[in-house]
């Protein structure tokens, strides 16, 4: 049996983890204005985070939000755990960047460093090589969250070499952005403060709906 | 028991599987130095001419009112259920589709003069073009779109026989594209890492890739009345990351290693040859040769089909393996075109002319930035 343990959900400049709303920055602050806020909030030092276009930010720390008072990454082995994720726009928002850089010949700025964040799997790279997890890999691009989805190739997943998997949604598009990544795996989680529900569609749609958001 | 069932590529070799597997033994090359329309400088490219296009699909549908890639979608998965006879709109068949950019041309029409087509921008969303194909086709279920840079294709094939042992479904095509544009030239050159000659995979002398189009689509299935083109099954499939850098893959071949040893393998001899990425960059290639030299693969023969096609991306995975499949099924293995001299430090061997042989397997590879790798095993049945 596949349990989903722990999730974080970020949208209107707010961060929910587990339900409970952790950490808010005023709403007419910018999205990068509070990406930066969520990376202080959380005490890390990651200078690769830094370089990061705006839903790789979102993404990643939506996932150390879901991962903080979790001991996922001890009990599982980092060489079976999957990353599934998932958006409508898929790198959207950094496509129109380098649109912009090579749309006028006479300021013409292609740039190698926003170039590789063109593709939507970038983000996994990026939760990969912060934890060290070398498992399964999947990008899906769907209109809204396909929770039937996610849980159908989580239980395929799981159902062969992989023990545990961080899936979910991550997603930057104009002034719209949401995130939303939660743990699956198999064995107890031994944190108290976790949530402990099995893996369904109906389980990630309530959790997805869970949070009540200030604002 | 997966099997592999019908097939279609369209490229600038070919409309079809028989078409440009025949191109391939001819040793036809599909790029060229062309100046393309947003171009000033000649580029070493893949295209498919626009007009014998447009020829192709006017009996499918209006062609001012789809992509270059939804026409190229189109007509490469029209191909394979005319072949297959299947039924899109039954509730047991699925469609994977497989992209890096999708329409991302259509991205530039607000600002440029393209005053050609009136296509809706929206269609810019993966999700939006893959709508038009199950329009098209009437499929009971929406597409699963995957895109996972340069593994997207033998990812869906490999996620294919991965739903249908699931019990999900019994009938899965899986159709991967991606068109030449500006946008990844243009990303691509800044990197450096274009080739101005057709892309030399594992020579000394390689410095880049080549970027090409296509489509390519395969049926994947588990009725064994359908595995006839080829009586090939898949075997299994693994995923895995580096975990190491973001645009270059791992210098010691971990994540592509790691998929190896998740094909768990039984009997080496029985591979005929490895479909490698073999992309043709300095760092690609050779973090490959080490990683089938860690996987203990260095008696078994390899090649790259990049110097055919150049760089397909999201097609790439499906176009290579269809191409082995036909390689597997006239038990000839394919000149890895481009190869000269032995540039990579792991200790591999190259298929450097066609050549009979008798052998059952064959594996495929792929391997891309976000530092995925991928592997799958086919073998006849």
């Amino acid at each position: 049996m596949s349990y989903i343990t722990s999730y974080a959900h970020i949208k209107n400049n707010q961060v929910s983890v587990n339900g409970t709303i952790v950490f808010a920055s005023d709403k007419t602050a910018s999205l990068s204005e509070f990406l930066s806020a969520a990376y202080k909030f959380l005490g890390i030092s990651y200078p690769k985070f830094h370089k990061m276009d705006a839903q790789c930010k979102l993404g990643f720390l939506c996932t150390e939000f879901a991962l903080k008072d979790s001991d996922f990454l001890i009990s599982n082995d980092l060489s079976k755990i999957g990353i599934i994720l998932s958006n409508s726009a898929s790198s959207l928002e950094t496509d129109r960047q380098h649109q912009l850089s090579i749309s006028d010949k006479s300021n013409y700025f292609p740039s190698p460093a926003v170039f590789v964040y063109t593709l939507p799997n970038i983000v996994i790279g990026e939760i990969a090589i912060r934890h060290k997890i070398t498992g399964e890999n999947a990008f899906f691009v769907s209109e809204k969250l396909d929770a039937e989805l996610l849980d159908n190739y989580t239980r395929i997943l799981m159902n062969a070499a992989t023990e545990a998997v961080i899936e979910g949604w991550t997603e930057v598009d104009r002034s719209h952005y949401e995130a939303f990544i939660f743990l699956v795996e198999t064995q107890e989680n031994r944190n108290k403060s976790s949530i402990f529900k099995p893996l369904k569609q109906s389980n990630i749609l309530e959790l997805y709906n869970q949070t009540t958001w200030t604002h | 028991m997966i099997f592999t069932s019908y097939t279609n590529i369209i490229s600038p070799l070919g409309f079809s599987t028989s078409e440009n597997y025949q191109a391939v033994l001819d040793s036809k090359v599909g790029v060229k130095k062309i100046i393309l329309p947003f171009a000033t400088e000649a580029f070493c490219v893949g295209k498919i001419e626009d007009e014998q296009l447009s020829q192709r699909f006017a009996p499918l549908g209006n062609i001012d009112f789809y992509t270059k890639l939804e026409q190229l979608s189109i007509l490469s998965i029209q191909d394979v259920i005319d072949q297959s006879g299947i039924d899109t709109s039954d509730e047991r068949t699925l469609l994977i589709y497989s992209t890096t950019k999708g329409n991302i041309d259509i991205l530039s029409f607000d600002s440029a003069q393209d005053g050609k087509k009136r296509i809706d921008p929206k269609r810019v969303y993966l999700s939006e073009l893959t709508k038009q194909i199950q329009l098209y086709f009437k499929f009971a279920h929406t597409p699963v779109v995957l895109s996972n840079a340069c593994i997207s294709g033998i990812l869906a094939i490999i996620m294919a026989q991965r739903f249908i042992e699931q019990g999900i479904y019994d009938n899965v095509l899986v159709s991967g594209g991606d068109i030449l544009s500006e946008f990844t030239i243009s990303g691509f050159k800044s990197f450096n890492a274009l080739s101005s000659e057709p892309s030399k995979p594992f020579d000394a002398n390689r410095v880049g890739i080549n970027l090409g189009e296509a489509v390519s689509t395969i049926l994947i299935t588990n009725k064994k009345e359908l595995a006839i083109p080829y009586n090939t099954q898949v075997v299994s499939g693994a995923s895995a990351n580096d975990a190491n850098h973001i645009s270059g893959p791992s210098r010691t071949g971990d994540g592509l290693f790691q998929s190896l040893q998740n094909l768990q393998l039984k009997n080496k001899d029985e591979v005929g040859f490895i479909s490698a990425h073999g992309t043709a960059t300095p760092f690609n290639d050779e973090m490959e040769s080490i990683a089938f030299e860690r996987a203990g693969l260095t008696k078994i023969p390899v090649n790259s089909l990049k110097g055919y096609y150049g760089h397909t991306l999201g097609a790439a995975g499906v176009l290579e393996t269809v191409l082995s499949l036909e390689s597997l099924k006239n038990q000839q293995l394919i000149k890895s075109e481009g190869y000269e001299t032995k540039g990579v430090s792991g200790n591999i061997t190259m298929i450097e002319k066609h050549q009979s042989k008798s052998f059952l397997s064959f594996i495929k590879t792929a391997s891309g930035f976000g530092g995925c790798n991928a592997a799958a095993l086919f073998r006849k049945i």
